[in-house]
């Protein structure tokens, strides 16, 4: 029964890749559509209060500067919010607010939600007002997650492009990304998830007198307006503590299903996007192909860890391990929430991954040190995956000696340097900042739930969580420090404007390329017989540059090997 | 190439920075959740105030947010890592891993709690579901060899057949949600209040 969940969830993402993928093009390059008579009017509205003039497309620099200006604005803005949520009006009783908006807190969680991070160092229920979940956390799910999808059409165009001194307009794709995907697809499933049993109000917490006669204190407040846009916008930071565990935020299996295809759906189909606006369809399902073998591999393992008898059928306990996990989901519904959603820059997880057998816990640690290629964030995975296919293309150009090529694009020391940056940004952050977090006291009182082995995957994890802007936590992790709220931050910021930074720069160089055709004496790279070659090639270059023991045991045999496999296939 | 075009003017970007983070914000930070929160009201009115369940005129509960029950004539939930257990305003597991001591200690101690509960021997199997917390710590079902195993228990406390209760857990057993969703469960704070309508306790 659980693999029939994952299979109708996997038969879903990819029977809706082309047409999703097929609309969003139409989206972005500014096609009718059948939501035009509705939104063209407002879209030429913003424009006219922005003072901005839609068909003026920008230069690579321009469009990361625009990006760059437009979150600092949000950031600000959220922070400035959260520092004066005392003074808001409504919600919860201040007896329950029992978390204090620090400045370092506030500064963290603002950076968090405008990186489409949404790590919380907080609880919900016990932090924040209704109107600055509102105002400040919902409106910046939307606009940090519309963001990061024109950052990722942007980069679609560098390989769409010849001769070409721009890579389109932030501020119009930013518009678009808002109005014709987001904002609908929203409406129509917050409905369905109210009508599931999402609450939607602005009273206060409510008391209710149990059947054994006692009183029970029951938080509430306006979940369904977060609930599918932190999916959607792969954000993923929840409205109360436990997050998509709680029943409120997630009442059924069918609400868990939807809000995972949120999560999977629009990033999967940009990949058949990219293949339609490049010009060549094929390399798009290349790329969802090797997806798809990716996450099927890491939902197995997972799976495997979380159905065995768990050690503690040693005390006459039977059944799979439930510590940390809802009766409603069992362990298909929770495994496939953990592997999606940290395959999908997105923490909205429905079970404590604390609590997870250590072969459970590897895979969404090795899926967000990958970079979140499976799907990924929204905009963002194609981007690494793509990064990674370039990679593939380069080892092969040099070990046959050709200029490397992907989609007829030259790789040159250039574009190969940015991508190597944007290869080895995330594992230098990450190792770096998780042996500062092991080696102080600072880092080391965070470890207040487990201690040895889980207490250092703790800190690695957070680390790898918010580089990946992914959010998602082992919670017994004591984050709330000013130790911690420092350095999540900087790890987020790394993650989301280092990365779309080298990102945007290459896609200015390719857009400006020339496109070379293609010819038996060159190397063309990917599709579609060097398939297997990218996808391994990714799991090994992510662990290899994450984990410094495993580089010393790439052996040069191993190399001489794949040579030859890659010269085969150069010449069948 | 990309970055050689002149003239980049910080202050010419600056203002649709400004400009579109409040107009978006109001957009999707106010007018969205107003729009939803109008037809939230109208067409799921009881579910966009938190399903709660009234009695007499009085909330007893939410039907989606698990209640903690003690007493021999109720079915019992999972152990809860909410607060001092179902707190609804502090939800949360115990983020305990699997290698830590803690937690078998605490396995242990629950498991033997409910078979001392359930009147079982000291080698029965427990489910795990009823020895372990969950993440929310408000789970509002158990699973369905749970309930079974707590039925002997409240037949006696209430003075009726095993049979009738066991009529009753059954009717309250949901199955897999469309089919393949999830997995099979009973919700306990349903099933209590209908074995108070059906088979008010005796035990009071």
């Amino acid at each position: 029964m659980r693999w029939l969940e994952y299979i109708v969830f996997l038969a879903l993402v990819v029977g809706l890749a082309r047409p999703v993928g097929l609309y969003l093009a139409r989206v972005f390059e500014r096609k009718p559509t059948f939501l035009d008579p509705a939104l063209r009017p407002i879209e030429s509205l913003l424009y006219r209060l922005w003072g901005v003039r839609s068909d003026q497309e920008m230069s690579a620099g321009v469009y990361t500067l625009c990006f760059l200006l437009f979150s600092a604005v949000g950031t600000a803005g959220l922070f400035l919010l959260l520092l004066a949520q005392r003074w808001l009006p409504g919600g919860p009783a201040d007896r329950y607010l029992t978390t204090p908006m620090t400045p370092d807190l506030a500064a963290n969680t603002a950076i968090s939600f405008s990186t489409t991070t949404t790590w919380q160092a907080y609880g919900g229920e016990t932090t924040l007002r209704y109107l600055a979940q509102l105002f400040g956390l919902v409106s910046q799910n939307f606009l940090a997650g519309a963001a990061g999808l024109a950052v990722g059409i942007a980069f679609i165009r560098g390989f769409a492009r010849e001769r070409s001194a721009t890579v389109g307009n932030f501020w119009v794709d930013l518009v678009r990304a808002l109005l014709w995907v987001l904002l609908p697809l929203t409406l129509v499933g917050s409905l369905i998830l109210i009508g599931q049993g999402v609450p939607l109000n602005l009273a206060p917490y409510t008391e209710v007198h149990t059947l054994e006669g006692g009183v029970q204190t029951i938080a509430r407040g306006p979940v369904a307006a977060l609930e599918f846009i932190k999916n959607l916008g792969t954000n993923g930071g929840g409205f109360f503590n436990a997050n998509g565990a709680h029943p409120y935020e997630n009442p059924t299996p069918l609400v868990n299903f939807l809000g995972l295809l949120a999560i999977a759906v629009l990033p999967a189909s940009l990949t058949i996007t990219f293949g339609h606006i490049a010009g060549r369809p094929r390399a798009g399902w290349v790329l969802l192909a090797v997806m798809v073998v990716l996450f099927v591999g890491g939902l197995a393992v997972c799976d495997f860890a979380e159905a065995a008898p768990p050690r503690l059928s040693d005390l006459h306990v039977s059944g799979a391990n439930m510590e940390g996990k809802e009766v409603r989901f069992g362990i298909g519904g929770s495994v496939l929430a953990a592997v999606v959603t940290s395959n999908g820059a997105t923490g909205s997880y429905n079970s404590m991954l604390d609590s997870y057998q250590p072969a459970g816990v590897l895979v969404p640690l090795v899926n967000m040190l990958l970079g979140e290629v499976v799907f990924g964030g929204l905009g963002t995975g194609l981007q690494s995956m793509i990064m990674i296919a370039l990679i593939a293309a380069f080892l092969g150009g040099l070990m046959i000696g050709r200029t490397p090529e992907y989609l007829g694009k030259k790789i040159t020391a250039a574009e190969a340097r940015l991508t190597v940056l944007y290869a080895l940004l995330t594992p230098k952050v990450v190792l770096a900042l998780t042996a500062v977090g092991l080696a102080t006291n600072a880092g080391r009182a965070g470890l207040a739930t487990n201690s040895g082995t889980r207490g250092f995957t703790e800190v690695l994890f957070a680390y790898a969580s918010c580089m990946a802007n992914n959010g998602q936590s082992m919670a017994g992790l004591s984050a709330n420090s000013v130790f911690y709220n420092a350095t999540t931050a900087a790890a987020m910021l790394v993650g989301r404007f280092g990365l779309a930074a080298l990102a945007l720069a290459l896609a200015g160089r390719f857009a400006a390329q020339r496109r070379s055709p293609t010819t038996a004496g060159r190397c063309p790279a990917i599709p579609p017989r060097s398939e297997p070659w990218s996808s391994g090639r990714s799991c090994w270059w992510g662990l290899c540059v994450s984990c410094p023991p495993w580089r010393w045991a790439r052996s040069r045999r191993r190399c001489g090997t794949e040579m030859g496999n890659w010269r085969l296939q150069i010449a069948d | 190439m990309a970055f050689s075009t002149p003239a980049v003017k910080l202050g010419d970007h600056l203002r649709p920075a400004i400009a579109s983070v409040i107009s978006l914000t109001l957009l999707t930070g106010c007018i969205f959740p107003l729009v939803l929160f109008a037809l939230g009201r109208l067409l799921y009115p009881g579910q966009a105030a938190g399903s709660l369940i009234t009695r007499n005129g009085v909330a007893i509960g939410s039907r989606l947010i698990g209640q903690d029950f003690t007493r021999p004539e109720y079915f019992h939930p999972r152990p809860s890592a909410a607060g001092t257990g179902y707190d609804g305003t502090s939800s949360g597991g115990t983020n305990l891993g699997p290698s830590n001591p803690k937690l078998i200690e605490d396995v242990r101690q629950l498991a033997e709690d409910y078979r001392r509960r359930n009147g079982l021997p000291p080698d029965a199997s427990v489910p795990i579901d009823a020895a372990t917390r969950s993440g929310s710590g408000l789970d509002p079902h158990i699973s369905v060899a749970n309930a079974a195993l707590q039925v002997p228990r409240v037949a006696r406390a209430r003075g009726v057949s095993e049979d009738a209760v066991r009529r009753l857990l059954a009717e309250h057993t949901e199955g897999r949600q469309l089919g393949f969703m999830g997995s099979p469960r009973v919700a306990v704070l349903d099933l209590n209040l209908a074995l108070d309508q059906a088979a008010p306790s005796t035990a009071r």
